[in-house]
């Protein structure tokens, strides 16, 4: 399943929109250049084709459980890598709105993990590896296979990166890691297996349609695509991962204040520049670069003592009216729900 | 399999939807769309431990779904099916967060807060983008993303793929139905047909979006979408916009069920 918004801070899941826009501009830009552009209906057919699909149940005999197609794959290998990955922007974005399967602030990390490993990293670096020397079931067979389990574990792996970054669950890496990565290769090797099978079948019975997609895809302007590549990633690590090792030590701004005035920070002489602090504490939404009442999942200390100040449990007063002002506020609610509705018989029944 | 009718449903049923004519079916399709991204950047926002904090945000979902009368029961049933899932993934925490927290005079594990929070943020988040989708609809979406910017060819493929979602559905489910019937002890399809019957499938749609874009192509189709006359954003757009942008900003930095309650238990005493 797709992540959905409640498993994400704003930080990752703006991180993984910047990373998946800058590979969908890279991916238009390169349809249009090679001239591609009259493939748009094919795209646009292939993706509500991969959207069909997607449902259909592929039974494993033996075991009585079945899996279902991703399709980054057979979309990669049909239109090439960028035309797919796109294909996949579009299904998983139909599918955040009317099925709510996958939020739309996670949109990001969704088309990341599922339409980037495999169009963008499986399918030139393993796939394409196979059947470079030619076609045969044996060789789609076995680079079907390992591209879509490397693809899924990265897609797996990918999740549990953003979820554990996030900070919104308590799950700890290791487990999660231990239970996303397994079932993981098993949807991969089965998604290994039909894309094998659908691909054996179109080479054999129209074999230019897969010969078209190899030759010289390879090649390319590849320095930009290593550019792009290694950006995203950065942006991705460094915006999640070591800004847990941002060091609480003064920069050399605040070393030297300390030298020289003995504080800092300056103190604020009044007058206008306490007004603008003022209001700057009040809007500045990440104060200190994190969020207002907890710090973030690596911040422990920070979060354990603010946890212990901010948390209303030790005060059973504040309790007890935090609960009551909830109860308030959901009531409020629905009564304005009914209000309005109440309102629109009203105005219906007199002018009817 | 039953998934192909029901989602063909869904679909049609949010389209119809996106045909009323209230007052948020109206707005501008880009003021939406920015309220939708403001709405589910402060819900996310939230820390994990937040309940209280987090309920006034419930407002924006009920004030959309009554003022676009929106049925409840048929969008939130989207939500049944999405729930399993993200309460998979939340239950584990209660067991692995066992610092023991006093609420209400009970004495219960974090791990439940956090819990909550989640299953409290999936319900907004994913209702604000049904709602989304059911207020506007596809086509004045793309424009309202056309006008963000976003290139144009992505928006046209996004919009053949909506376009030819319903017509492959019943071509998919068809298939299906003929290989059920042919084959009805088995459960889902044998591996022995994986092939055929997916690429049986693949190939016609490709000489399906052959034939596609030959008609567009005959009918002057040379990659341009037009949306037809911009509509301005008026000054009641920008107004819905500022105002639920302020109520948000509002909710996130006070904890308004909190005061809310300390009003009354300062009433009563």
């Amino acid at each position: 399943m797709h992540m959905a918004d409640a498993l994400i801070s704003p930080v990752i899941g703006g991180t993984m929109w910047v990373a998946t826009a800058g590979v969908a501009a890279y991916s238009i830009k390169k349809i249009q250049d090679d001239l591609e552009e009259k493939k748009v209906p094919l795209m646009g057919v292939m993706g509500a084709f991969v959207f069909a699909s997607q449902m259909i149940n592929f039974s494993i005999p033996g075991t009585g459980s079945s899996g279902h197609l991703g399709g980054g794959l057979i979309l990669a290998a049909m239109l090439g890598p960028y035309a797919g990955f796109l294909a996949m922007a579009s299904i998983l974005l139909i599918q955040a709105l009317f099925f709510g399967d996958g939020g739309l602030l996670a949109y990001g990390c969704n088309v990341f993990n599922l339409g980037f490993y495999t169009c963008f990293i499986t399918y030139p670096l393993i796939y394409e590896r196979f059947v470079k020397k030619g076609i045969s079931a044996k060789r789609i067979m076995a680079g079907s296979m390992i591209a879509a389990i490397v693809g899924l574990q990265l897609g797996a792996f990918s999740v549990v990166l953003e979820t554990f970054f996030s900070g919104k669950t308590e799950l700890p890496f290791s487990t999660f890691v231990l239970m996303m990565q397994p079932i993981h290769l098993a949807i991969g090797i089965v998604e290994g297996l039909v894309t094998a099978a659908v691909l054996t079948f179109v080479w054999k019975a129209r074999p230019e349609l897969i010969e078209k997609q190899i030759s010289g895809k390879i090649s390319g302007n590849a320095s930009i695509k290593r550019i792009i590549y290694g950006l995203a990633i950065a942006a991705v690590v460094i915006g999640g991962g070591l800004s847990w090792f941002a060091s609480s030590n003064p920069d050399g701004l605040e070393w030297s204040m300390e030298k020289t005035a003995g504080t800092a920070e300056l103190a604020d002489s009044g007058g206008i520049y306490g007004i603008l602090a003022d209001i700057q504490s009040k809007t500045a939404f990440l104060p200190d670069y994190s969020f207002k009442n907890d710090g973030s999942v690596s911040e422990e200390q920070v979060s354990e003592t603010s946890a212990e100040v901010a948390w209303p449990a030790v005060d059973a007063g504040t309790t007890v009216s935090g609960l009551l002002g909830g109860a308030m506020t959901l009531v409020l609610a629905v009564m304005i729900g009914f209000f309005i509705r109440y309102v629109k018989r009203r105005k219906k029944k007199v002018t009817a | 399999m039953a998934d192909f009718t029901s989602s063909l449903y869904n679909m049609r049923l949010m389209d119809e939807l996106a045909c009323k004519d209230t007052f948020v079916h109206k707005l501008h399709p880009l003021i939406k769309i920015l309220t939708t991204i403001a709405y589910l950047f402060v819900v996310v926002s939230y820390d994990r431990h937040e309940i209280i904090g987090l309920l006034p945000m419930l407002f924006y979902p009920v004030v959309v779904f009554f003022l676009a009368e929106l049925p409840i029961k048929q969008v939130l049933a989207r939500l049944l099916l999405i729930e399993p899932f993200i309460i998979a993934i939340g239950i584990l925490n209660p067991f692995f967060d066992s610092q023991v927290i006093i609420v209400g005079g009970f004495a219960i594990s974090r791990g439940w807060i956090t819990f909550a929070s989640i299953l409290l943020k999936s319900l907004f988040t994913i209702t604000a983008a049904l709602i989304l989708i059911c207020t506007t609809g596809m086509d004045k979406l793309a424009a309202g993303l056309r006008m963000l910017k976003v290139p144009r060819l992505f928006v046209l493929q996004l919009l053949l793929t909506y376009r030819y979602i319903s017509v492959l559905i019943e071509e998919v489910s068809r298939s299906i139905r003929a290989y059920k019937l042919r084959a009805p002890q088995q459960k889902g399809i044998h591996p022995s047909v994986w092939g055929t019957l997916v690429g049986q499938l693949l190939l016609r749609t490709i000489d399906r979006a052959e034939r596609v874009y030959q008609a567009m192509f005959v009918r002057g189709f040379t990659g341009e979408y037009y949306t037809g006359a911009d509509t301005w954003v008026t000054l009641r757009d920008v107004a819905y916009f500022g105002g639920w942008l302020s109520f948000f900003i509002l909710a996130r930095m006070v904890n308004i069920p909190l005061m809310i309650g300390l009003l009354i238990s300062g009433v009563i005493s």
